[in-house]
């Protein structure tokens, strides 16, 4: 009688310390932030002392230009970034889709710039793109060309964070490609090479439509993560010069921490976590539309 | 076919190759050779690869550790060995708490089929979008005036073991779905209650699994910078935090703080090399399950 009882609380038991840190840690903070956006509270008063001002952090940021402007380049930032790495990486791995000996090395290798901390990755980008003692216009100057301004410059400093960015996170789109070629079903690619099809038909009809899935959900995961981008670009321009480099994350931490405006930053990060919701449900949407498909085509292969 | 496609490999698929492990080693390798410079090497104009190493800049930046006083280091600057002790400490008690909270949560989901795994994996990516800098306010907040716990290793450790969990409680799932029902009755039959089946039955078996998630952990917890910086005050500071506190504008000992970058680096270079299966496997995973 004891044992059943306990047997049915079991699985409370194994639940509850995560249940309870995600609560306080996770859920009762993002609660938290959603009230904090409506009030005017900077980070001397309790937030009970903190006036109720409605909607006004909302609208207010809608006019503000500084916040448009970050908007912008949080936008494209994160789409040229994911662009060029899918494009790369996809790339990369349709090139090198063959049996390599050592390939574990080379992945061990490619995944290193995604392990160390952004804030050293920031720091080496920042030291290579240095005006006199980095690597870059060191070398443009041995061949005699002229030295080019990184970081000071507002349109080269957004080239330099999305080559940094690429630098790092290509890898992960290749390493993903990589994988889903090589478990593609063989018969397609047989069928098609008995038939004639040329190496870029392959690729075209046949490789690119059946990796689509994975594509599709590497894409959306990549494009979450780009607008999750601080560290790299703190450490390299801190968002300058002026605003050109000053992406979303950036700004919010610039709010609250310098202009001391809390109610604000929450505001905002309740944009961004809206827009990063819309993105998310998407994907998952897209996951339950392709996994419905596969299980009606298994049913009807079934029958007949 | 395989051997004799191996064989007539192109001369120029090896120069990619070549190309692309260059192109990621390269900045890491420069990160290692800065750090083993002095700063007259540093800022001279000559070949950067001809130059004598010297551990200086580490020796600077462990004075405080060190068993012997290094001659050069006339001030020793106790913040960076000091962030560093702060660093080991959050990350491995972060990992530990998550691994084991992360792995009774999943046990619990999976054998006593408490939530589908729809719910489970539509939860992680949930929390997978949330950007820290979004936490940041409220983090903030309520650490310091409803939990009282800003500016200690618990307030820290809490929101790292928060936000890691959800993906932990994900990825041992899948691992866990794999312990054969049977092992567990046959364990029940010999008398073992529920707690003892979960750390001698299926621990053990799931090990690849606590490897991935124990290393995406660590990782997330020794990088982390945003809630650090705004949580913790000067004497439990993280190597990340210190790290930015000391770039200023101009004149960047850069020796100094590449050796700090490297120190840095370092496990998850370690971790990398010797569990490198295990993280592919935790990456991909979440692609290409969903």
């Amino acid at each position: 009688m004891k044992s059943a009882r306990l047997n049915k609380l079991t699985p409370y038991m194994f639940l509850a310390p995560a249940g309870l840190v995600l609560a306080l840690g996770l859920l009762y903070p993002i609660a938290y932030m959603v009230y904090a956006s409506f009030l005017s509270w900077n980070p001397s008063q309790l937030i009970g002392e903190a006036d109720w001002v409605g909607l006004k952090n909302y609208s207010d940021l809608l006019v503000d230009e500084a916040f448009r402007e970050s908007l912008w380049v949080t936008m494209k930032f994160a789409f040229i970034v994911v662009f060029v790495e899918m494009l790369v990486g996809v790339g990369l791995a349709l090139l090198l889709d063959r049996n390599i000996r050592g390939i574990s090395v080379l992945r061990t290798i490619f995944i290193l710039p995604m392990m160390i901390a952004p804030i050293v990755v920031g720091l080496m980008w920042r030291y290579m793109y240095h005006p006199s003692v980095g690597i870059f216009n060191k070398t443009l100057k041995d061949m005699g060309f002229e030295s080019i301004p990184w970081l000071s410059d507002s349109t080269w400093a957004l080239v330099s964070v999305i080559i940094a960015d690429v630098w790092q996170w290509t890898p992960f789109i290749f390493i993903l490609s990589l994988a889903a070629l090589q478990s593609l079903p063989k018969s397609p690619l047989e069928a098609a090479r008995i038939d004639g099809a040329t190496p870029w038909q392959q690729i075209i009809y046949i490789k690119i439509p059946l990796m689509m899935p994975v594509l599709i959900v590497t894409l959306l995961l990549r494009l979450i993560d780009a607008f999750k981008v601080l560290e790299v670009i703190l450490v390299m321009t801190n968002g300058g010069p002026g605003l050109s480099t000053e992406i979303m994350a950036l700004r919010i931490s610039r709010t609250a921490s310098e202009f001391r405006e809390l109610g604000e930053a929450a505001a905002m990060s309740n944009y961004l976590l809206l827009f990063l919701l819309l993105l998310t449900m998407a994907m998952f949407i897209y996951n339950k539309i392709v996994e419905t498909r596969k299980e009606k085509l298994l049913a009807a292969a079934e029958e007949g | 076919m395989t051997t004799k496609t191996e064989n007539r490999q192109n001369p120029a698929f090896y120069a990619l190759i070549l190309a692309l492990i260059i192109m990621s080693l390269g900045p890491i390798i420069l990160m290692l050779t800065t750090s083993l410079k002095l700063n007259v090497d540093i800022m001279s104009d000559a070949s950067s690869l001809l130059f004598a190493p010297t551990l200086n800049n580490y020796e600077t930046v462990l004075c405080d550790v060190l068993w012997y006083e290094p001659g050069h280091v006339d001030y020793c600057n106790p913040t960076f060995s000091r962030a560093l002790g702060n660093s080991l400490i959050i990350a491995l008690v972060s990992t530990a708490i998550t691994l084991v909270l992360g792995c009774m949560a999943a046990y619990a989901l999976v054998r006593f089929k408490f939530m589908g795994r729809g719910a489970v994996s539509l939860t992680t990516l949930m929390m997978r979008m949330v950007p820290p800098a979004v936490l940041l306010v409220p983090v903030f907040g309520i650490w310091t005036f409803n939990y009282g716990l800003d500016g200690t290793y618990s307030g820290i450790i809490l929101v790292y073991v928060a936000m890691n969990l959800p993906f932990v409680i994900w990825i041992l799932q899948s691992f866990i779905v794999q312990v054969p029902i049977q092992l567990e009755e046959a364990a029940k039959m010999d008398g073992a209650n529920p707690l003892q089946i979960f750390f001698l039955v299926v621990l053990p078996v799931i090990k690849p699994g606590l490897a991935a998630a124990a290393i995406f952990t660590f990782r997330i917890a020794w990088n982390e910078f945003l809630l650090a910086n705004a949580l913790l005050d000067r004497g439990t500071r993280t190597v990340p935090v210190t790290i930015v506190n000391s770039l200023t504008e101009y004149d960047i000992d850069w020796g100094v703080i590449m050796a700090t970058g490297m120190l840095l680096a370092v496990p998850p270079i370690i971790f990398t090399f010797i569990a490198s299966k295990q993280i592919i496997t935790g990456m991909t995973a979440g692609a290409v399950k969903g």
